[in-house]
């Protein structure tokens, strides 16, 4: 086998900037994911809405999300929207919060999210439907307001079984964030292209890149099994737990749904 | 106290249950054919009848859970789920008027319906809290003084994931109760349930007739309906055959449709 093991085992020390390059994937993946989750929150209870309108729009933005490849959103969102409006719409330097950031990364983030949004809509739309309708009913039958009742009564057990699936969205969100590479933001992938490209080296550094990611996919399912366990703990048991520590865990594993991994 | 408020309906002001013409159709499909019955304050009515007959309907609409199509149903004489509308006609009501309504009637659900993320203390306080605004240390004392009355008095803490399907019953009996109901609704509360478990529930239920709870149950427990109601209503195919008190009902039916029903039942 002709692979340089030096240059491998250097790159993966993960120096100065490939860390940088790690914390750029992590946090614009964080950062997609909870955006994508507010969002997804959003375009389910439209597609749940009374209104047509807002089913409509909501149905479109997902049908056109989920139909159209990422990297068209991302390339679309980031250099279309400046063509389409005439106007730099994505300045090149945003400040946030006193933080500033290139204009690239919250396009990036921007397309993410928006792509997110529509996959968590259609996750979170489903778990509604999963709980049995007598749940709202029993809760409407004793007085409780329909919005009372889906806060108090659904959601709570909805969220249980939003949280597999969700897992599994993150995974798939840590690799995405590679294509953001495309429009020049150097995240791990962007960095690994770079030090190819001035050595000439691919096996090394795209196999050395894979392993990174492996193991930050890695680490997040050990993180995924933990959360899962904690909202499962001791559901079988005989008694709930009564310490007041756990008392949220307890609260959670009320119900059967959702102990195991989606995939 | 059964005979006299079994026919009439029109205005009578007397009844904890008037329902008048009520008719409900899926689709194409007509469910309830123009229902009318009254069930006096205090009384217990029991719904017997062939499945598919309309009786979980009907008593589906008497808590609004169905919307109705035709007639009207008023519960302590006033139109549940409806109001007047400016035509004469009834336009259903707002969600924070249907809810206060429902406030009012307890409803028993066959497959119990408690809320499996909260304890059995959490699902009796819920409604109690949320919708009276009761405090909590109120609200669940009167909650274990419930349970007591079921015999579950040590199962407050538990989640209902782990109780019997009877222990479930009997749970939501009590969670119904919270409400302090003027009236009370079983649907098939002992369908679902294991043979051992029925009997539990079912004294839960002739206590509360015996205390003066006025209840409608949908059942098949024809033993249950001879023993403790006032008046047996018998429906098939979406209309009321016949009715009246349990002992003209069982010993000396007057429609054919209710001696075949009889007949394959008991």
């Amino acid at each position: 086998m002709n692979i340089d093991w030096g240059t491998l085992g250097e790159y993966l020390k993960l120096d100065h900037q490939t860390l940088k390059a790690m914390g750029v994937t992590a946090y614009t993946a964080i950062i997609s994911q909870i955006i994508g989750v507010v969002v997804g929150l959003g375009s389910a209870s439209m597609q749940r809405s009374r209104n047509k309108v807002a089913r409509l729009i909501a149905g479109t933005y997902v049908w056109l999300v989920r139909g159209t490849p990422l990297i068209v959103q991302i390339f679309f969102i980031y250099y279309g929207t400046n063509i389409i409006l005439g106007f730099q719409l994505i300045p090149r330097t945003v400040t946030l919060f006193g933080v500033g950031l290139p204009g690239a990364v919250v396009g990036g983030i921007a397309a993410l999210s928006i792509n997110e949004g529509a996959y968590m809509s259609e996750i979170i739309r489903a778990s509604i439907n999963s709980i049995d309708r007598g749940q709202l009913e029993s809760a409407q039958s004793l007085g409780l307001r329909k919005t009372v009742a889906m806060r108090r009564i659904i959601w709570p057990q909805a969220a249980r079984v939003i949280v597999p699936p969700l897992g599994n969205e993150f995974n798939n969100m840590l690799k995405s964030t590679s294509l953001l590479s495309f429009i020049g933001i150097n995240e791990l992938f962007n960095d690994a292209q770079v030090r190819y490209s001035a050595t000439f080296q691919p096996v090394e550094y795209f196999m050395g890149v894979a392993i990174i990611y492996l193991a930050l996919t890695t680490v997040w399912s050990f993180v995924q099994a933990w959360i899962e366990r904690r909202l499962s703990a001791g559901y079988t048991a005989a008694r709930p737990v009564e310490n007041s520590k756990t008392r949220w865990a307890t609260r959670a594993m009320g119900l059967k749904l959702g102990a195991g991994r989606a995939k | 106290m059964t005979d006299t408020q079994l026919s009439d309906t029109n205005g009578s002001s007397a009844g904890m249950v008037v329902a008048t013409h009520v008719e409900k159709s899926y689709g194409d499909l007509k469910i309830l054919r123009g229902i009318s019955m009254s069930v006096a304050t205090g009384e217990v009515a029991c719904l017997i009848g062939p499945s598919g007959s309309g009786k979980t309907t009907f008593l589906r609409c008497v808590n609004h859970l169905e919307a109705i199509d035709g007639g009207r149903i008023e519960v302590d004489g006033r139109l549940i789920g409806y109001r007047e509308g400016r035509g004469g006609g009834l336009q259903e009501d707002s969600d924070k008027n249907i809810s206060a309504k429902r406030a009012e009637v307890g409803f028993v659900f066959q497959h119990f319906n408690l809320w499996p993320h909260m304890s059995v203390l959490d699902n009796i306080t819920e409604a109690p809290r949320r919708v009276r605004g009761d405090s909590k240390g109120d609200a669940e004392s009167a909650a274990r003084e419930l349970l007591e009355r079921v015999g579950l008095a040590d199962k407050a803490d538990s989640y209902p994931n782990h109780l019997s399907g009877g222990q479930k019953q009997r749970v939501a009996i009590a969670r119904a109760l919270a409400m302090r109901p003027k009236l009370m609704l079983f649907d098939e509360a002992t369908s679902a349930l294991d043979p051992e478990m029925v009997g539990d529930v079912l004294a839960v239920m002739k206590e509360l007739a015996r205390a003066g709870m006025t209840m409608i149950v949908v059942t098949h427990e024809m033993g249950f309906a001879r023993q403790v109601a006032d008046q047996i209503v018998m429906m098939d195919g979406g209309e009321v055959v016949e009715q009246g008190p349990p002992e003209q009902i069982f010993d000396n039916p007057q429609s054919d449709r209710t001696v075949k029903f009889l007949e394959k039942v008991l």
